[in-house]
């Protein structure tokens, strides 16, 4: 009995298509789906994380408060002009009084605008990498200059967001494992059930001389076929899903949600899913057969 | 000629039960013909399992082309079996496949290619006299050609030995005749034939044959004497 992929061959026909082996195709459809949306969620976190690291990691922002104004400018200077000769330091940018003003207009009103109100001084500073070295260089130029500069990474406002993206991360992959081991168990019994079903069949195969092996990938194949049907069906519903709802994310225009996009690479993984699920689940089948099958003459 | 059989001392039992098979000790003779014959009850079917390697004795040896099938691991099995046909007591065709499917059987298990498969299926299904019937489903054949498609499927593969349980039970008189003639055509090309039956009528219709009589387990006249006087066949 030779491998064939026309679905009329001889050997195909051997086993009839069981109502359970419908079902099962039905099952792995959901798994799949719900699978392949927990994968979806943590590599889109997986990426959102990185791109958030991307963007903030280097990113400081220096403050000088400082009420009399010519020193406070002259410090200023004096920081930005040490700041770009530094080697790890990409962009300084001196924040401008009227964007200042602009920022706590929301709670100053137009008072923000009146020069004798003293303000504090800020420098953005992007590193070219965000280490805690780099910063600390960073932060000691500017302490040299005035000792009372304060120095904010802007990665430590969105800490509370990282660590609930690293935990949807963890979450999303203890919910693949889950399914995983889930469907392993499903195979298990399918492949048990089927070997009930088709006892008498194998019987006879295995007095015309079948080996186990023989028998095990008719039934390997079987599964190996409804799975796959049912993941790719699941998995390529879910990649719908999850195409849809990022095509909306995109439209909302946020700098942050836009990371959780995923890649090229994020999707082919997904689509390895589905394969991966119907090769254990041919696995488990193999096993589940020759072993059966060892308790027989 | 040699021995392709060979029982020693075989007992046979079922769980706990008493042995249904007890003492047997027999040898066949590679080519000839023999009849099972006995009671309902006495064994046959018992005896005919562990000759078709369905089944190992609980003591004694049996030997099956100069081999112990008793000791032979199970790996080997399937090589044994498949120089074995068999014609279960219930036809065992498989349900779903067509008739044509059900004969070709063992020729696919022993991986003969497609190609190889279609004339030899023909050929067994205008033997048996149901050539028109190579769609059909068992379940929509009667009892006899269900029969017929179970004894083309055992003698397809051309065995060296042909183990038949009860072959004739569901066919008329004229049928049995021609069944057995099928038989014995095979026997003439060199395959051992054993028949199990208690039909006596078909005993005499083949002169050659030795007759081995079970009664309750155990063997009569293991050397077909009751008919043939030791040595007075070749
Ligand atoms: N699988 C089994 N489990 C337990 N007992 C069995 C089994 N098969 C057969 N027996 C018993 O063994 C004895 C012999 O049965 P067997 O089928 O060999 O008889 P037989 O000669 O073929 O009868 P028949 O002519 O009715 O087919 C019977 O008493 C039967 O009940
Ligand atoms: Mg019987």
């Amino acid at each position: 009995m030779k491998f064939s992929l026309n679905p009329a061959a001889p050997d195909r026909r051997l086993l009839d298509r069981s109502r359970r082996a419908r079902a099962m195709s039905w099952i792995m459809a959901i798994m799949l789906f719900l699978t392949v949306l927990a994968g979806a969620l943590g590599l889109g976190m997986f990426a959102a994380r990185g791109s958030l690291d991307r963007q903030l990691s280097g990113r400081l922002t220096v403050q000088i408060v400082e009420p009399d104004a010519a020193a406070r400018d002259r410090d200023t200077q004096a920081m930005a002009d040490a700041f770009r000769k530094m080697p790890s330091v990409k962009r300084v940018e001196v924040v401008d009084r009227e964007r200042l003003a602009e920022l706590v207009r929301p709670w100053l009103g137009d008072a923000g605008l009146d020069p004798d109100l003293p303000m504090p001084a800020m420098i953005d500073v992007d590193l070219s990498d965000g280490s805690d070295a780099a910063v600390s260089r960073v932060a000691q130029a500017a302490k040299a200059i005035y000792a009372d500069a304060r120095v904010d990474r802007h990665a430590q406002w969105l800490s509370p967001v990282r660590s609930f993206m690293t935990t949807m991360s963890w979450l999303a992959a203890g919910l693949v494992l889950l399914m995983a081991t889930a469907t392993a168990a499903v195979v298990l019994l399918v492949a048990r059930s089927g070997l009930d079903t088709h006892r008498d069949t194998i019987e006879v195969l295995h007095m015309l001389g079948a080996t186990d092996i023989q028998v095990a990938r008719l039934f390997q194949r079987r599964i190996a076929f409804d799975t796959l049907l049912g993941g790719l069906l699941g998995a390529g519903a879910a990649m719908g899903l999850v195409a849809f709802l990022q095509s909306r994310l995109g439209l909302l225009g946020s700098e942050m949600l836009s990371g959780v996009a995923l890649q090229q690479r994020d999707w082919f993984l997904l689509l390895m899913l589905p394969i991966l699920f119907a090769l254990m689940a041919t696995f488990a089948a193999r096993v589940a057969v020759l072993r059966a099958l060892g308790r027989v003459l | 000629m040699a021995n392709i059989v060979q029982f020693e001392n075989v007992g046979l039992r079922y769980g706990t039960g008493p042995e249904t098979l007890s003492d047997v000790s027999f040898s066949l003779r590679s080519g000839a013909f023999y009849f099972v014959t006995g009671a309902s009850g006495a064994g046959k079917t018992s005896l005919l399992k562990l000759l078709y390697l369905a089944q190992r004795p609980t003591r004694g040896v049996v030997r099956l082309f100069g081999e112990d099938t008793v000791t032979l691991p199970r790996k080997r099995l399937p090589g044994f079996r498949r120089r074995i046909g068999v014609v279960f007591q219930d036809f065992r065709l498989v349900p779903h496949l067509s008739s044509y499917d059900n004969i070709a059987l063992p020729l696919r298990v022993a991986g003969i290619p497609e190609s190889d498969i279609e004339a030899p299926v023909r050929e067994m299904l205008a033997w048996v006299g149901l050539t028109d019937r190579g769609k059909a489903k068992p379940l929509t054949l009667s009892g006899g050609e269900q029969q017929r498609i179970a004894i083309a499927r055992a003698v397809i593969g051309r065995p060296e030995i042909l183990v038949a349980d009860e072959p004739t039970g569901n066919v008329d008189p004229d049928m049995a005749e021609r069944l057995l003639h099928l038989f014995e055509s095979l026997n003439r090309l060199g395959t051992t034939v054993v028949v199990a039956t208690h039909d006596f009528h078909l005993l005499n219709r083949i002169p050659t044959a030795h007759m081995m009589r079970l009664d309750k387990g155990q063997i009569h006249d293991p050397t077909g004497a009751l008919r043939h006087p030791a040595g007075s066949t070749e």
